[in-house]
């Protein structure tokens, strides 16, 4: 990814430009929204101590559950609502987490290089290897299954696609001639990191950040609904394990299974989409193929930009 | 590099991670509340005769480690006692012979059981993945060459959405379409109770309650591997030699099956080996919805159970298979493109 052309107001104004970056954004924005109202918004108390007979277990939509209810005779519309707040709490911590190490580790051995650089990435190469889910699996199952612990696996794993991102940048930069003219007229390692690598790698972080949220809202929905959830909250994954292994499936009760999916999908789309926009938005180059061109001139004119993620965006 | 230099390289990275997982997995079993040997220990079911030969089988009497690593920074570990006579060398030996304890659940060796769910496991991500790759290829060909036209976006946004949707949700959901209203089974490997009249109705059996899982997989890598095409080769075709070979007179099938193809699929092949992790974590998730008998469905039982020797072990050989099976892509890479080994590795 190139340097970031014209500031971060040029960023905005041609994100603001970018349809599927706007999508993306408006998307996140009402989850975020929805997040915060849920009290407002749910017709029920989630904590509320109900009395519950045989009738209200799976209780298909009508006017008093707009979106029926659960296996508990709650209300699936309110659980919704208040799941929306563990899932982004979980994405947005744990994403936290693991671009603050990724970012760290990638400066540091893009930046030093030489042994440091070595050691750094063979660790960051052996952690890529090893398969994430079941690893967080085992380790969320060995301790106790709380919100906290979700958060720290998600986030400890999650780290090694921003470093090896974040290196490569780091390199790039390195060689750029204000970066060596600094270093001649005497600055030092800190001084020059902070100065004028950091400020050109933290585009491409603030991207990887939106992906690596999308990534670990996926990853705590797959652990709770594997049976690992914290179980004093009830995230969308949770609700889909409740749903699932207490006989939504035998019961026909569909409306206890699409609304959890439908908000994780949401969501990640909604990530995704954005990071898209944004990366489009930093890197404006415009990308045309010559087998395309006979055919399509002017449709090429009117539309945006490739909108191809790269391939490091996407695993 | 000279290139058995790489190879053997290659090969003694993939050695080193191996050590790595098994020296993970045993601290982590070990440190973190719940280790299976000692819960097995503590269980009061069994007699006092029992609890010792498990004791004596995992070497819980013995020290963890000697003094090279301390578990409890109040008890530092004793240098006098023989490395090789602790804890971690009983287990690591245990390995080698096979010997990944014994299941909580079924009572039965794990590596047995284990053993059985592998090739389960390998038939239903080989289904899968070949479905995947050879349609998102095609999708993806297809989307470059119609790059910025609605077939182009249509394809990208099957895609997004596709890689946006979790795995197992997308299962359940076919799982409910399929047994209402196909009549396909709702799980399992086989029909229980059938009596096969000859191994063709055996495999039809097989191949009805495969349907939905590899469709499952097939659907979430889909997406993927189409993007992955596209965006290489509206790379590749953005080449000045594509210009070349479009002035030479040559079509665009030509163009495409001569020149940009061969270089398109390099990333692909990255893309299949990187993408190994997520299809184990795909396994997991599949198998666990539509209970086929494999290796991520072995995880997800072992957890509900608290089947710790199960996990353990599943784990394990998850984890070492996918480090082989990025050797064998990495190998293969290094073929498909010469210059990789030739020069040196940055």
């Amino acid at each position: 990814m190139e340097q970031a052309t014209g500031g971060y107001r040029g960023v905005w104004r041609r994100l603001r430009r970018n349809p599927i970056g706007m999508i993306g954004l408006t998307m996140l924005v009402t989850a975020i929204v929805v997040a915060l109202l849920a009290p407002w918004l749910s017709p029920y108390d989630p904590n509320a101590v109900s009395r519950v007979t045989i009738m209200d277990v799976y209780q298909p939509p009508s006017p008093e559950h707009w979106l029926g209810a659960d296996d508990a005779g709650r209300d699936v519309l309110t659980n919704f609502l208040y799941g929306a707040r563990v899932s982004l709490t979980v994405g947005f911590f744990a994403s936290f987490i693991a671009v603050a190490i990724g970012g760290l580790l990638g400066l540091t051995a893009g930046f030093l290089g030489g042994r440091t650089e070595g050691v750094l990435m063979r660790f960051t190469d052996i952690m890529l290897v090893i398969p994430d889910l079941p690893l967080a699996v085992v380790i969320v199952a060995l301790t106790k299954p709380s919100l906290t612990n979700i958060i720290l696996v998600i986030g400890l794993l999650g780290w090694t696609s921003t470093a090896r991102l974040v290196r490569a940048q780091t390199l790039s930069v390195k060689q750029r001639k204000f970066v060596l003219r600094a270093r001649a007229i005497g600055a030092g390692n800190r001084y020059i990191m902070r100065r004028h690598i950091f400020p050109l790698v933290l585009p491409l972080l603030v991207v990887n950040t939106v992906l690596v949220i999308s990534l670990a809202i996926l990853n705590e929905s797959t652990l709770s609904f594997l049976g690992l959830g914290d179980p004093a909250t009830l995230s969308w994954g949770q609700m889909l394990n409740y749903a699932f292994t207490r006989g939504a499936m035998s019961a026909g009760a569909w409306w206890a299974l699409i609304p959890p999916g439908f908000g994780i999908v949401w969501v990640v789309l909604a990530c995704t989409l954005l990071g898209q926009g944004l990366e489009q938005a930093l890197n404006p180059r415009l990308l045309t193929h010559h087998l395309a061109a006979d055919r399509t001139l002017t449709a090429l004119r009117r539309l945006p930009p490739d909108p191809a993620p790269s391939s490091e965006g996407i695993t | 590099m000279h290139r058995s230099t790489y190879l053997v390289s290659k090969l003694a990275w993939a050695a080193f991670t191996i050590l790595f997982v098994i020296v993970l997995n045993f601290f982590l079993f070990r440190i973190l509340p719940g280790d299976p040997a000692r819960a097995g220990v503590r269980d009061p079911r069994l007699t006092a005769e029992a609890q010792t030969a498990i004791r004596e089988r995992f070497g819980l009497d013995k020290p963890v480690i000697n003094c090279f690593a301390s578990l409890n920074p109040l008890e530092p570990g004793d240098c006098a006692v023989n490395p090789l006579d602790t804890q971690f060398f009983i287990y690591a030996g245990n390995l080698l012979r096979g010997e990944f304890g014994i299941s909580y659940h079924t009572n039965r060796p794990v590596v047995e059981v284990l053993g059985e769910r592998l090739w389960n496991t390998l038939l239903l991500i080989g289904a899968g993945q070949i479905l995947a790759i050879v349609l998102g290829m095609a999708l993806g060909i297809l989307a470059a060459w119609k790059a910025h036209t609605p077939v182009d976006y249509g394809a990208l946004g099957f895609s997004l959405l596709a890689w946006s949707l979790p795995t197992f949700w997308l299962g359940i959901i076919l799982l409910f379409w399929g047994s209402a209203y196909l009549g396909l089974p709702v799980g399992g490997k086989y029909t229980p109770g059938i009596d096969y009249a000859n191994s063709w109705e055996q495999f039809a059996d097989l191949a009805r309650h495969l349907i939905l899982p590899s469709l499952t997989y097939t659907i979430v890598f889909l997406g993927e591997y189409m993007l992955i095409m596209r965006s290489s080769l509206v790379d590749v075709l953005a080449e000045d030699y594509i210009l070349t070979a479009k002035a030479k007179g040559l079509n665009h099938f030509q163009i495409l099956k001569d020149h940009a193809l061969k270089n398109a699929m390099l990333p692909m092949v990255t893309i299949i080996a990187l993408n190994l992790g997520f299809t184990v974590a795909g396994a997991v998730q599949i198998e666990s919805v539509f209970s086929w008998p494999g290796l991520g469905g072995a995880i997800y039982e072992a957890v509900n159970r608290r089947d710790y020797p199960m996990l353990q072990g599943a784990f394990l050989l998850l984890a070492v298979s996918v480090i082989i099976a990025n050797l064998i892509a990495e190998l293969l890479y290094s073929y498909l493109d010469p210059r990789v080994g030739r020069v040196n590795q940055s």
